[in-house]
């Protein structure tokens, strides 16, 4: 179990880390969310003691970090793939950090066999792939068979084989009792792993919930709906109070209003429909929302990108946003939003 | 004090499975044997050349560790490069989550490093003076002389303390490139121009390799410095306490 309270990192002006408080319990994966600078690294690394907090605590199965005697036996983690040294081998990486901390000579054999990097024990691991060297550092953190495992980003460059392969590893640490405390910017990839959610966005904890509930309390649900009497469709609804975005399919999207309702109100008109079917908005739709306003870094040149990869159209995004009070805004669309604004006052 | 003995069996395994260290360490020994010797032979040469004075103040011992500047060097690297490696290459994090208690990560790791420094330093510092006295034929000097034993002993004492001062240093300042472009120049240039000009000798003399130099000299020279052999290697003692705590201090503090 590791405990957060009130942990904060100022660095000079900027609060990379704001007052975090949430619990990482055993027997699940916790998946720890945010995008790109949102301050998880940060978060971890004061977790192991390897940054000092400005203030709050961590506590790890109730002691602080440096309390912990030999703390690679109660937890192990992977930072980055490359906390290693290039011109030493597997084998001897391994070997004296087992014995840093008292751990028996024969386990890193072990661990190199449960990572599947026996064969190349002996290289040198700046010759590895990133894969190798995620699969190296992977092995370091289960080295101490600890009950707390602890990995930062573990699928980034990995092949779609590797990934697999960290998704059963960290499940199936999970089910034998351990925590697992897992880092990711991509929504899709915690969908698989996780049952509980810790979403950070500029440092602040914006959701600490179950996977389930998550998706539920954040995921847009509208209803596609359309007819072959494009006007009279939008008279109605706009008569009943009813507001509609139009896709660029000539589908029109409705928020907040059930389907039946909208069914019963066009068979009310005598209104013909192709289409009524209630949609729910991706996970990575629901993820983008929540912290559309907390994104550190953005790529202005590629908001079309980004639009187009959630399933409305962008001309729809940026009308939905318009539509919609700001803080339910969509990601892309709130996106296209601020281009859409920055535009009209160059006049474009 | 199981975790004393963990770190260090740990630092041992770190310092003999990198490649460096055995290039810097025996670069260092070879470097310190081959430039006395051939200055020792130089020197024989040209013994009868010499003015009476050079004659008179001839020191045998301190010539067959002419190498020694240049030796140094070496020994600096391999310093820079046992605490730079753990930062240049992100191995810092790996360590401090495995050892969190950071005085006893520095400290064993400056242990072990020391130590072998020593023994190298040591075996090089006699290989130098038997190789250089052979060199130097009739006009050689033998452990028995007064001080020559000490000057031996001193000069692997010496090369063990600028390498314990070089880790110091890197410990603050972290970075190879940074701590080489500070440490060589310092060594190679700065300290013995501010030791040899008149204007600056004040000050440069109690500079760490300044002083700390004078244990391998047997034979006292005219512009001698306030201070003895063992206590211009006291002085340099000093200034290798001051890096290592100041290293520490800087290890406890920052951000890994």
């Amino acid at each position: 179990m590791i405990e957060l309270e009130g942990l904060s990192k100022r660095y000079g002006d900027k609060l990379a880390v704001d007052d975090l408080t949430f619990t990482v319990r055993p027997g699940m994966v916790t998946g720890f969310l945010g995008p790109n600078g949102a301050g998880k690294s940060t978060t971890m690394r004061m977790m192991l003691d390897l940054d000092n907090p400005t203030s709050g605590s961590v506590r790890i199965d109730g002691k602080h970090y440096a309390q912990l005697t030999d703390p690679l036996r109660s937890i192990g983690a992977l930072l980055d793939a490359k906390a290693m040294h290039g011109g030493r081998t597997a084998y001897n990486h391994l070997l004296c950090l087992a014995q840093s901390n008292g751990i028996p000579t024969a386990r890193v054999g072990e661990v190199l066999e449960m990572v599947g990097l026996s064969g190349v024990a002996k290289k040198r691991s700046k010759g590895f792939s990133l894969g190798m060297g995620q699969r190296l550092g992977i092995a370091g953190a289960l080295l101490g068979d600890p009950e707390i495992l602890m990995f930062d980003e573990p699928v980034n460059g990995l092949d779609p084989e590797g990934i697999h392969w960290i998704r059963n590893l960290m499940k199936s640490l999970a089910a034998q009792g351990r925590t697992v405390f897992v880092s990711s910017h991509l929504m899709s990839e915690m969908a698989l792993t996780a049952e509980h959610l810790v979403v950070i966005g500029q440092g602040r904890l914006m959701a600490d919930t179950s996977m389930a509930e998550f998706i539920r309390e954040n995921s847009r649900s509208y209803v596609r709906i359309s007819s072959p009497e494009y006007e009279r469709l939008l008279d109605v609804l706009e008569s009943a109070g009813i507001t509609a975005v139009t896709a660029s399919d000539g589908h029109l999207e409705v928020d907040g209003v059930a389907a039946s309702t909208l069914g019963e109100l066009a068979a009310e008109h005598r209104l013909v429909l192709h289409e009524l079917s209630p949609q729910q908005a991706s996970l990575e739709e629901a993820f983008m929302q929540l912290t559309a306003g907390s994104v550190e870094y953005h790529a202005h040149s590629s908001a079309t990108g980004l639009a187009a990869e959630a399933p409305i159209p962008p001309e729809a995004g940026a009308g939905y946003a318009e539509g919609a009070p700001p803080a339910a805004g969509w990601g892309a669309g709130w996106e296209r939003e601020r281009e859409n604004r920055k535009n009209r006052k160059r006049g474009l | 004090m199981a975790v004393v003995q963990q770190v260090l069996r740990s630092e041992w395994t770190k310092i003999k499975s990198v490649r460096s260290t055995a290039w810097t360490l025996g670069l260092a020994a070879v470097v310190t044997i081959a430039l006395g010797a051939l200055i020792s032979a130089v020197s024989a040469n040209s013994f009868d050349t010499m003015s009476q004075e050079d004659q008179l103040t001839f020191d045998p011992t301190l010539i067959s560790f002419a190498g020694t500047g240049l030796g140094q060097l070496a020994m600096i690297v391999f310093g820079v490069l046992v605490v730079s490696n753990e930062y240049s290459t992100g191995m810092i994090r790996t360590s401090l989550a495995a050892v969190p208690q950071r005085g006893t990560f520095l400290f064993g790791k400056v242990a072990v490093a020391t130590v072998l420094a020593l023994v190298v330093a040591m075996v090089t510092s006699f290989l130098t003076f038997f190789i250089g006295q052979a060199m130097l034929g009739d006009h050689k000097a033998t452990l028995g002389d007064p001080g020559v034993l000490r000057a031996v002993i001193g000069g692997g004492l010496y090369m063990t303390l600028i390498t314990m001062f070089s880790m110091g240093i890197t410990a603050v300042l972290r970075s190879p490139v940074l701590s080489l472009g500070i440490l060589m120049p310092f060594f190679f240039l700065i300290t013995n121009i501010l030791g040899t000009v008149s204007a600056t000798k004040k000050v440069g003399q109690y500079f760490p390799d300044q002083a700390g130099g004078k244990i391998m000299q047997t034979v006292p020279t005219s512009d001698d410095a306030p201070y003895g052999p063992w206590g211009g290697f006291g002085i340099m003692a000093l200034w290798v306490v001051a890096a290592l705590v100041f290293g520490y201090v800087t290890l406890r503090r920052r951000d890994a």
